[in-house]
């Protein structure tokens, strides 16, 4: 039976549907998760996705945290589940305390969107498990608060909680450590400024995408209740 | 209250002439109330009534096979096939975003997406238009940095790409910058929305933001007249009451609930009718649903959500606040619709209902506070016939005085300097910044949201026909695929203002040839336009002597060239103390291509390509790039244009493509050849050594601006089949050398370094901004 792959829909949420439809291209079931729901209907992994979520007016993500589905989020991190916050998720994650570290505005002050490289320097995720260390992916990024920024990022990396970082030149924001994503202490939450999602049909462009979604789906079970 | 508006008349205040005041007593048989004349200043305004322009759009080509829905609901509708319809319009937002850049173009956003969504369609892509004055000007680069930000943070915000679009920058758009914006959607062709209130007893159900005193006579005075100097922000007309900004200020996060709130209502089969709230506000909304279907409507402005409970009934009526829909419900479906509206957070409020009859009746505290036919509101304005004169010849910067025609009045030299060094030549239009890229632009759009976005403006990756490989560099035009099938759909949006500043007609239809030029280049056909002529006053008889003359050129080359016009907007009164912008008709076009792959990018992807030039050759400067950097001016007359000549090279690409013949395909109009080359050959990195075409000076052969050409890659050994129905369609077609090292190269007279050039071109609007070393870390 396919892996279950939730997506949590914020309102503003802007990358669900492409989530979701990434989640189905790679073999997934994909299932719609709602911000005002208490539970992740059963799913085996979590996508937190990208958008503006509640608008994001405040700090981004600092609304999202408080919505009854990020109890359910939680209750999946914290038993071994696979969570995947990426861009606006991966703020959403930070602000809820499931992993380390904040997103501060880009260093340019301006939105970019580009195509990114980026490495994989961590494979002890079910993220990141099909992949090797070292491999590039090209991934679309796009945000406006991406500079990631963690108090000592020496212990973050001596830890193994480095999980991609931006090739060289490519760092679009800023980052600390050249940073595009990390994870938590156990491995299974993952939050990324890049969008796999938007890169998985060799139809529309580059599929660096791909390895992500394979990582999950090729070990399903596997860290998941 | 000064003493002067004090003896101001109310019309006149609100921007209603004498004789306009008098068809309003006529139509009612009594004198108008303070609501009434509110309702009809903002609904019989230039921008909502198009008073000026009605008659001349009369005779636009608007029909054909594949048009759905042409001119006259709130955006075109095409057939693209497999059961799916495009729904696109282009409009304006041009005078809110010279007071407020970020607030203005971010609103002109908003207001395009929801005339996609009116239809019941999901907008899927956005291209903006933009035009500014010379970037010399901080004024200009702070405008430009506004309306970017506007316009990527309103699209970013709300979750549709921003795939395209292009700028220019002229001195004559210093006061009156245009921001034009196009979106796309895409919906099942069986499920077209129409805003039409039919049946008596339907529920008008307000859906979205709180209506506020913002962006009250938005339309009628503030896109309805020129701006006069000192500061058009001030307060309008005088009147103490328009205390608010005229510029409303976006909200990305409730559009975006409401886009969902709205599709979801539609897929479900709860609605009877959409319409948006644009201009003119609930007046507009409610009159023009209700005239539509001759029918008229009970509205109780008690049940509207006010942000100030102390808005008079007039101000409810005109406000502009943003991010509202009116949607007609049938009683029964109620409840579904509020359930629908409660789980995104979105307000939903019956403020009335259809009623035969005609009459538009609005009820306040209990009393009817307007009462006046429907059809009178929206469909018996004024329409006026404006005296017409020859357009005036071109205003060069700084003086007032007309050009000099001099002696270059003939198409043949148009007095351009054509013996500069030709690399230096290629490196100056390379690092002009308005032919250079625009990646500092692009940027700051998401072109990746919605999972369609097949090329946007910038190097991704397009499908290499020939070997399945990625291929590098972008398209002529953004390609969306439709989603779930293996179409997509190409867009363009092209208005060149100088040369329409010498021939309107000509002009407009050029800028019609090579958005259509643009499509083509792709692999895609043409399948439809829409327009936002962009002019000065219309009082001023020569410029409505440029608009007439550009309708005109603008119906021939889309009757032409296939491409019916399904909708559009025109934007008068772009100029300030007197001095109006070029005539800037911008022309969006629409095309199809039926299978993905077949898509054509616009670089060379690898060494040992043919470069073949498809198209003839002239010395023809006027108004083109060269004559602007090069001798700073602006005369003679616009290149020819045969459309028979396009159509024909149109038909070639489309063929040609379908039979994958092509490596690549650039369209060649500002910069001519020389900009061609040096973008086909940046794109993937691939140089070209190429002879130019014979019979011209070396310069004029880069820099002639001849309409109707193409610089096309292709392999050797199809070479033979290209030539073959190049000749069948009579275009001309001569092979100026091929692809291959990493640099431009033309024996004897240039060689320039890939990387100088790449250099060049990134950096030129980046430096113009006060800003260095873009092109470093790509």
């Amino acid at each position: 039976m396919a892996l279950r792959i939730g997506v949590v829909t914020f309102p503003g949420s802007c990358d669900d549907r492409d989530a979701l439809a990434a989640v189905a291209l790679l073999g997934g079931e994909p299932v719609a998760c709602w911000h005002g729901d208490r539970s992740l209907r059963g799913v085996d992994a979590v996508i937190v996705p990208g958008g503006f979520s509640y608008g994001d007016y405040l700090r981004c993500g600092a609304i999202a945290r408080f919505s009854p589905v990020m109890a359910a989020v939680a209750a999946l991190a914290r038993d071994g589940g696979p969570v995947l916050g990426i861009c606006n998720g991966f703020q959403v994650l930070c602000e809820a305390g499931l992993l380390p570290g904040a997103l501060l505005p880009n260093a340019g002050r301006r939105f970019v969107c580009r195509e990114a490289d980026v490495t994989v320097v961590s494979t002890a995720t079910p993220w990141t498990r099909a992949c090797t260390v070292g491999q590039v992916l090209r991934l679309p990024v796009k945000h406006g608060e991406g500079r990631y920024h963690h108090p000592d990022p020496a212990a973050l990396d001596r830890a193994g909680q480095v999980v991609l970082r931006y090739a060289a030149g490519h760092n679009p924001n800023g980052a600390l450590d050249d940073i595009a994503g990390v994870r938590d202490a156990a491995g299974n939450v993952v939050g990324l400024m890049p969008h796999p999602e938007h890169a998985v049909d060799p139809l529309l462009g580059p599929a660096g995408g791909r390895p992500l979604f394979g990582s999950v789906l090729a070990t399903a079970g596997v860290g998941a209740r | 209250m000064t003493r002067a508006a004090a003896s101001t008349p109310l019309h006149v205040q609100l921007g209603l002439t004498d004789a306009e005041l008098a068809r309003i007593r006529e139509l009612l048989g009594r004198e108008p109330n303070r609501p009434e004349l509110a309702m009809y200043s903002v609904m019989w305004s230039e921008h909502c009534s198009y008073k000026s322009s009605r008659v001349h759009l009369t005779g636009l080509p608007t029909s054909g096979p594949q048009v759905l829905q042409g001119p006259g609901e709130n955006a075109g509708v095409v057939d693209v096939g497999d059961g799916f319809a495009a729904v696109f319009k282009i409009e304006s937002h041009n005078h809110p975003s010279f007071v407020e850049p970020f607030q203005g173009a971010a609103t002109g956003v908003g207001g395009i997406l929801r005339d996609i969504l009116t239809m019941g369609a999901r907008p899927l892509a956005s291209l903006d238009s933009l035009r500014f004055g010379d970037l010399g000007d901080p004024l200009q680069r702070r405008l430009l940095a506004g309306v970017v930000a506007g316009v990527g943070h309103y699209g970013n915000c709300v979750g549709v790409a921003t795939v395209g679009g292009e700028v220019a920058f002229d001195p004559c758009y210093a006061g009156n910058p245009l921001v034009n914006v196009l979106n796309v959607g895409v919906m099942p062709a069986d499920r077209l929305v129409l805003g039409r209130a039919e049946r008596p007893g339907d529920l008008a159900v307000l859906l979205g933001a709180r209506t506020g005193r913002d962006g009250i006579g938005g339309a009628s005075v503030l896109a309805s007249a020129a701006f006069a100097p000192p500061h058009p922000a001030g307060p309008v007309g005088g009147d103490p009451t328009l205390k608010r900004p005229n510029v409303q200020v976006g909200d990305p996060f409730t559009e975006k609930l409401l886009i969902e709130a709205c599709l979801e209502l539609v897929e479900r089969g709860l609605l009877a009718g959409l319409q948006d709230f644009g201009a003119a506000g609930l007046s507009c909304a409610t009159s023009e649903v209700a005239a539509r279907a001759g029918m008229g409507m009970e509205v109780d402005l008690d049940a509207v959500p006010l942000r100030e409970p102390s808005m008079e009934a007039w101000e409810i009526l005109v406000s502009e606040s943003q991010e509202r829909m009116l949607a007609l419900v049938d009683p029964e479906r109620l409840e579904g619709v509020v359930e629908v509206c409660r789980r995104w957070g979105v307000a939903a409020a019956v403020i009335g209902r259809v009623v035969e009859g005609g009459t538009l009746t609005v009820r306040s505290r209990g009393q009817v506070v307007a009462s006046v036919p429907a059809r009178s509101l929206a469909d018996d304005g004024p329409v006026y016939r404006r005296p017409v004169a020859a357009p005036a010849p071109p205003v060069p910067p700084g003086d007032g005085r007309a050009a000099d025609p001099g002696p270059v009045a003939s198409a043949g030299d148009a007095g351009v300097p054509l013996d500069a060094d030709p690399a230096e030549a290629v490196l100056a239009l390379a690092g002009d910044p308005a032919l250079a890229s625009k990646r500092w632009i692009w940027e700051q759009y998401d072109r990746f949201v919605g999972h369609g976005t097949l090329s946007g403006p910038a190097p991704d990756p397009a499908w290499d026909r020939s070997d399945g490989r990625l291929a590098a560099g972008g398209t002529e035009a953004a390609l969306v695929r439709v989603p779930g099938t293996r179409r997509a759909l190409a867009l363009a949006t092209d208005g060149n203002g100088r040369w329409c500043a010498l021939d309107p007609a000509a002009g407009a239809a050029l800028s019609v040839a090579e958005a259509a030029r643009n499509v083509a280049c792709t692999g895609a056909r043409p399948l439809a336009a829409t327009n936002c002529l962009n002019f000065g006053s219309p009082e001023r008889p020569q410029v409505m002597g440029a608009f007439v003359a550009a309708v005109r050129g603008m119906s021939q080359a889309c009757a032409a060239l296939g491409t019916p016009i399904t909708g559009g907007n025109v934007s008068f009164y772009n100029e300030t103390a007197g001095r109006a912008i070029h005539p800037t008709p911008v022309i969006g076009i629409l095309g199809l291509l039926e299978e993905l792959t077949l898509a054509v990018p616009l670089g060379f992807q690898r060494a040992g390509l043919g470069v073949w030039l498809l198209g003839a050759t002239r010395g023809e400067f006027g108004g083109s790039a060269w004559q602007r950097l090069a001798a700073g001016r602006l005369e003679g007359r616009p290149p020819a244009l045969d459309l028979d000549a396009e159509a024909a090279l149109q038909r070639l690409l489309v063929e040609a493509a379908g039979r994958r013949l092509l490596g690549s395909a650039h369209d060649l109009s500002d910069g001519g050849l020389a900009l061609a080359l040096v973008e086909a050959a940046l794109a993937a990195g691939v140089g070209a050594t190429v002879a130019l075409p014979s019979g011209l000076a070396p310069l004029a052969a880069l820099v002639s601006e001849s309409a109707s050409r193409a610089l096309v890659s292709v392999a050797p050994d199809r070479a033979g089949e290209l030539a073959e129905l190049a000749t069948a369609g009579g275009v001309p077609a001569v092979r100026l050398g091929s692809t291959g090292g990493d640099a431009l190269v033309v024996p004897g007279l240039l060689e320039v370094p890939l990387g100088r050039l790449r250099q060049v071109y990134e950096d030129a609007l980046p430096r113009a901004l006060g800003e260095q070393g873009a092109a470093a870390g790509r």
